[in-house]
């Protein structure tokens, strides 16, 4: 490797429950091939520590949700040459994005004794609304072959692969019976974005979204088909209300879903 | 500001603030520690707050979200909690593959504590990968053994980090026969694996260390508790879940996003090491022996020998998971019916970290009305900040800074306080006057 420097890689954390990091430490024997092929700068989890460093690669874990965020991400933009947000919680504001339509002040005097020391913004909100986004991958969690496949595209100078069929088209691919369609069950298959391989109708249970919306999710249809089905309008609410509650198009389809109910 | 000094009625610890970022406030006056604190600063994530309205079949998959190391924790307590509200009675089939489940979260999350985050600091090594240089095969046998466990997670949940499996009433399907019997086979060959890594992490030279302490863990009448059981003390307490209220107090200091908690208004231990030190007559045959080939005698009052008690368990989860796992059939069906009623339910279990408590107050339809949960994490809390204090005037206030600063992320990590503040994100500020 004379003369030919590696990729200097970071991963930062906001707002989030480690998950998506853990797609790195779990890949075994595989991360100490990755540490060798790579330079992890910064990496607290797996000790590097060094957040200011220049990089030309920076994964970003976590929603921006605190003050000292704000001026962070925009610090962490400044030294990447690439930056891609990993899972929900960096791409769409993460399950604490269900805050955002609640009085957060209101919360936090009900859950601490010294509210004024709790610093909070109103909103979880993902990487993009504050920063440009090179790349993302979606989930909740990102999985490691997502990771790697990543890493490789860039270590090859190509840009990682977005997906963009839904779920129903691996439950096809794997030749799942449909379980909405068997079971009557309030799948999100039909608006879900591809890739985590339709573990949950795979279990023979509904898919809860938690890749977020596929590119032209059609949430009009299956929102008319969740009533058909029995559900409520807060239960079909709920369905979009959930692991990517902020992504625009469930967000959407929440607020309508609420409406025709009031 | 009359908030500063408003007392809240209602205590809900907020999730994942545990995680994440820490930092230790030491200033050393004339030869005195004149303040020690151990900041959490994770952003509030206000998890018992959102899951109000929502239905007991999405706790489950909600809960998991609080924790990405230990999610079958989350989803199991709060599945216990629910189905003794609802009076569901699990399969003996699915009561034995959740604890199977949890065996593997165990093996994950422990072998992914020692090797990546507690070890280093033993050999005087910066991170993992530095480990690797010097103990190779140590480090690879660590990672085998994480991965293994996540096996064991997927089995059950179609993905380690937020399965899908659990449902109320068991779970939502039965893995083949085919790949349960070729799991087994590999858990059992991990044995040996597991008695070479309790060897090696007996023989890791530890500061000597000698504190009073109480000690919080599960007890189980028929073997050591993991997924079912009581709560029991050092100091002879027995109590079940719905009773922890009465005897733990949760406050908050303005210097922390964790709650703190306490027992009769002291700090007290949960995780690894207090579960050791609670269950020794709880431990298989073959893990005694072990145990007194290496001299190590339980109780225990060296918090350092945290590291060995993972490494313990994870022998031990090995061999429970694949006692569970022999003979097994398929079942007629992964799960029992549930009907909701109006209540209020609480569970309790033993996370990787510790004891993890939840309490749901229903209503009729099924949905959450107001949750709390107790993650270990901020249990033991004030426990480390007493431990840093009568360890650090052990190790000598006079030591340089950077001797002080590792022997304090030293003592932190070996209450392995979630992944992220458990490795080196400790900004010591010492002022010396």
């Amino acid at each position: 490797m004379d003369g030919e420097r590696k990729p200097r890689v970071a991963v930062h954390k906001f707002s989030s429950c480690d998950g998506c990091q853990l797609a790195l430490l779990n890949l075994g024997e595989d991360l100490l091939t990755l540490a060798a092929r790579v330079e992890l700068v910064h990496f607290a989890e797996a000790g590097p520590m060094d957040p200011e460093a220049e990089v030309d690669v920076a994964f970003v874990e976590g929603s921006v949700s605190t003050p000292a965020d704000l001026e962070r991400i925009r610090q962490i933009r400044e030294r990447s040459r690439v930056l891609i947000a990993i899972g929900a919680c960096a791409t769409t504001g993460g399950i604490q994005g269900l805050r955002n339509q609640a009085d957060g002040a209101a919360w936090i005097a009900q859950i601490y004794q010294h509210p004024e020391a709790i610093s909070s913004l109103a909103r979880s909100t993902p990487v993009s609304a504050h920063v440009k986004v090179d790349f993302e991958l979606h989930g909740c969690p990102v999985d490691s072959a997502q990771m790697v496949a990543a890493v490789n595209a860039l270590l090859l100078g190509a840009a990682p692969r977005a997906t963009t069929d839904k779920v129903c088209v691996e439950c096809k691919r794997h030749g799942y019976p449909c379980i909405m369609v068997s079971r009557g069950l309030a799948c999100m298959g039909p608006v879900t974005r591809a890739g985590c391989g339709a573990l949950c109708p795979g279990l023979g249970r509904d898919c809860y979204g938690c890749y977020g919306p596929a590119e032209n999710a059609n949430t009009d249809a299956l929102a008319a088909q969740f009533r058909t089905l029995g559900l409520d309008a807060t239960a079909v609410v709920q369905r979009f209300q959930a692991i990517n509650s902020q992504a625009p198009a469930f967000l959407a389809a929440a607020q309508k879903a609420g409406v025709v109910h009031d | 500001m009359t908030e500063q000094t408003r007392s809240v009625a209602i205590h809900v610890p907020v999730l994942a603030r545990v995680e994440g970022e820490g930092a230790l406030d030491l200033a050393i006056d004339d030869g005195n520690i004149t303040r020690l604190r151990l900041r959490i600063f994770e952003p509030p994530r206000f998890f018992e707050k959102f899951l109000e309205g929502h239905h007991y079949t999405e706790i489950p998959d909600l809960v998991a979200r609080i924790c990405g190391i230990c999610p079958v924790a989350y989803q199991v307590t709060a599945a216990q909690a629910l189905e003794q509200l609802y009076g569901v009675e699990l399969s003996p089939w699915a009561r034995a593959m959740r604890r199977a489940f949890y065996c593997g979260e165990w093996i994950q999350s422990h072998s992914l504590h020692i090797h990546l985050l507690a070890a280093p600091d033993f050999f005087g090594c910066g991170n993992a990968i530095e480990l690797a240089q010097i103990a190779p095969e140590a480090v690879r046998r660590g990672l085998r053994l994480q991965g293994l466990g996540n096996e064991l997670m997927d089995l059950f949940g179609a993905r380690s980090v937020h399965p899908v499996g659990v449902r109320i009433g068991g779970f939502h399907a039965a893995p083949p026969v085919e790949r349960v019997h070729a799991l087994r086979e590999r858990l059992v060959a991990a044995l040996s694996e597991a008695e070479a890594l309790v060897r090696w992490s007996a023989a890791i030279p530890l500061p000597p260390d000698d504190q009073a302490f109480v000690s919080v863990a599960m007890r189980h009448p028929d073997g050591y508790a993991i997924e079912a059981g009581g709560i029991a003390a050092s100091d002879g307490l027995t109590i079940g879940a719905d009773a922890y209220d009465a005897h733990f107090a949760e406050r908050h200091e303005p210097h922390s996003t964790a709650l703190y908690s306490s027992y009769r208004g002291q700090p007290y231990l949960v995780g690894p090491l207090a579960r050791l030190n609670l269950n020794p007559d709880r431990l298989p045959e073959r893990l005694r022996a072990l145990l007194a080939e290496t001299g190590f005698a339980l109780p225990s009052r060296n918090v350092f020998h945290s590291l060995l008690a993972r490494a313990i368990e994870i022998w031990l989860a090995l061999d429970e998971a694949a006692r569970l796992l022999a003979d097994y059939r398929l079942p007629d069906s992964p799960w029992v019916p549930a009907t909701p009623r109006a209540g209020v339910a609480t569970g309790c279990t033993e996370a990787p970290r510790g004891l993890l408590w939840h309490r749901y107050e229903m209503d009729a339809d099924g949905r959450v009305v107001n949750a709390r949960i107790v993650p270990p994490t901020s249990q033991n809390q004030a426990r480390i900040e007493a431990d840093l204090r009568l360890s650090l005037l052990n190790f000598g206030l006079d030591q340089p800074d950077d001797a002080l600063r590792l022997h304090c992320e030293k003592v932190i990590r070996n209450y392995d306080p979630c992944i992220s503040c458990a490795t080196h994100f400790l900004r010591l500020n010492v002022e010396r006057t």
